[in-house]
């Protein structure tokens, strides 16, 4: 088992493969069942990654507190009409991820990547990524396995909660994860990916978790729209041989430290941040009827 | 953490909206309600910290049922637990308790049998819808329902746990992690083991049939 990016990346060049490769590997051996049923496991996860990317996008999908929904298609049918600043990619990403966390919200079926509250990141990445790029379902598949590699050492070596260690835990691995993933399926090296998931991380480090009403909803799902396009630039980054100055596996340890560091109200606790802002609070009264 | 797999970070599949409020709920539901048998026709919840102050809009009350209920995470008739429990004749109830100096996502649950004997389960979704049962009626245990569960209740005497051990040897099943206590010297004792191969009826009644044994339990795991 890789503990580090590092350890992860000399895995990958001694052996002169991909990342996705050696997690894949790793899995076979840490868990005892075969490579077929592994990558049939991650077929099924993308099924329903790319279901829950598409619903919101084609009805309005309201969460269950009425807090949030809609955007998702209002987002998609501002693109359609083809005056979009950021161009086709970005915006259909950013309405993927939102549509994403609508029907996380709605009590719809998602894929927790690494968490329920960034589920939409990682997926509307990988897709939107994949369709520009022209890369196959098997290719997709292999991208979410490099994705879960980044996020092992994540887990292992910081935290991925927003309750421990803030939203840049949540969001930040999830971008992080993304821009590795997308950076290799487009045929970067591992060394390339180590400093796409850095640079996402560094991109938002110290993003507090501050959900109005304590739910996973606001602003929950616009941050996802946010971290989509914090993981293609990243990936874009690297892609353009830019470096990360700070190597991943120390910028995982310093945004470990940063959440550590962060106060309790301002850690998923629904006491700090746009959640005790005076509308927050009256939203929260309105919500749970406290 | 150690040992992740990859399923840990992409995964679970789950019905929304988060992890530990409502993935982790309906485990701890399912995992309750296979200790305790599905003969009841009640059941009480009592929450504690973040699970009692948020679990209306985490939808936490209807994981935990859906649990009971023997839904999976991911299925879609998560969301409409409370209608299907209200179908089948099943009373549920809610109740905001302080269980003491627990993880603050924990839930009691009781069910009310229909022999009139109530069977409790405490235990705490510890985030990303991972979870772990801390106490059966009383009895203080340590499990996650990760892997199939063997909990045997006998008699404090000596080599009870060598027969035990020996009847999973000999059907090949490996045990990953086990925990024996006690309630007194000489009374009644629980061994939980936690195993890599499933635990089939058959090893069940084996180990039922040793003398000193009081009952042997399964549970498959769920994810």
């Amino acid at each position: 088992m890789y503990n580090t990016g590092l350890e992860l990346m000399e895995i990958a060049n001694s052996k002169k493969c991909k990342i996705y490769e050696v997690v894949i590997d790793n899995e076979v051996e840490s868990q005892g069942i075969s490579k077929e049923e592994i990558i049939s496991k991650m077929q099924k996860a993308l099924e329903v990654m790319k279901s829950s990317a598409q619903e919101a996008l084609e009805k309005e999908v309201k969460s269950v507190s009425g807090l949030i929904g809609g955007d998702a298609k209002k987002l998609e049918d501002y693109r359609k009409a083809g005056n979009t600043l950021c161009g086709d990619t970005v915006v259909k990403a950013m309405a993927r991820a939102l549509s994403c966390s609508e029907v996380n919200a709605a009590m719809g079926r998602i894929v927790a990547a690494p968490t329920a509250g960034s589920c939409g990141i990682l997926p509307a990445a990988l897709i939107t990524a994949a369709e520009k790029l022209n890369k196959s379902e098997e290719e997709l598949v292999n991208a979410l396995f490099t994705a879960s590699g980044i996020g092992q050492i994540i887990a292992k070596n910081a935290t991925v909660s927003g309750a421990e260690g803030g939203c840049q835990a949540e969001c930040g691995a999830a971008a992080a994860m993304a821009a590795a993933a997308i950076v290799e399926m487009a045929g970067g090296t591992p060394e390339m990916c180590l400093h796409a998931a850095a640079i996402a991380l560094k991109n938002i480090m110290g993003l507090v978790c501050d959900p109005i009403a304590g739910l996973v909803e606001a602003p929950c799902a616009k941050r996802n729209a946010s971290g989509v396009v914090n993981a293609l630039i990243s990936a874009e980054l690297a892609l353009a041989g830019i470096k990360s100055i700070i190597p991943f596996d120390e910028v995982v340890d310093a945004m470990y430290k940063v959440g550590k560091a962060l106060p309790e109200a301002l850690r998923e606790t629904a006491l700090g941040g746009i959640a005790a802002t005076p509308t927050g609070i009256k939203l929260r009264k309105q919500v749970l009827g406290e | 953490m150690s040992n992740l797999s990859a399923f840990d970070i992409i995964g679970p599949i789950m019905v929304g909206p988060s992890s530990s409020h409502t993935a982790g709920a309906a485990r701890l539901g399912k995992v309750a309600m296979s200790i305790a048998g599905k003969n009841f026709n009640k059941v009480t919840f009592y929450l504690h910290g973040s699970f009692a102050k948020t679990y209306r809009g985490h939808g936490t009350d209807r994981a935990l049922v859906a649990g009971i209920l023997g839904m999976e995470t991911y299925d879609d008739r998560l969301k409409y637990s409370l209608e299907i429990a209200k179908e089948k004749g099943i009373e549920i109830e809610f109740i905001e308790a302080d269980l003491g100096d627990v993880h603050p996502n924990t839930v009691k649950i009781v069910f009310h049998r229909e022999d009139g004997t109530k069977f409790e389960v405490v235990g705490s979704s510890i985030g990303g819808g991972n979870i772990i049962i801390t106490e059966i009626n009383g009895d203080k245990v340590e499990f996650t329902g990760d892997y199939p569960t063997l909990i045997v209740k006998q008699k404090d005497v000596k080599g009870m746990i060598s027969s035990v051990t020996a009847i999973l040897a000999s059907q090949n099943i490996n045990i990953a992690t086990m925990r024996v206590t006690r309630r007194a010297k000489g009374k009644e004792a629980l061994m939980i083991i936690e195993t890599d191969a499933e635990i089939s009826d058959y090893v069940l009644k084996v180990i039922e049939k040793v003398e000193n044994i009081l009952s042997a339990k399964a549970i498959n795991p769920v994810k």
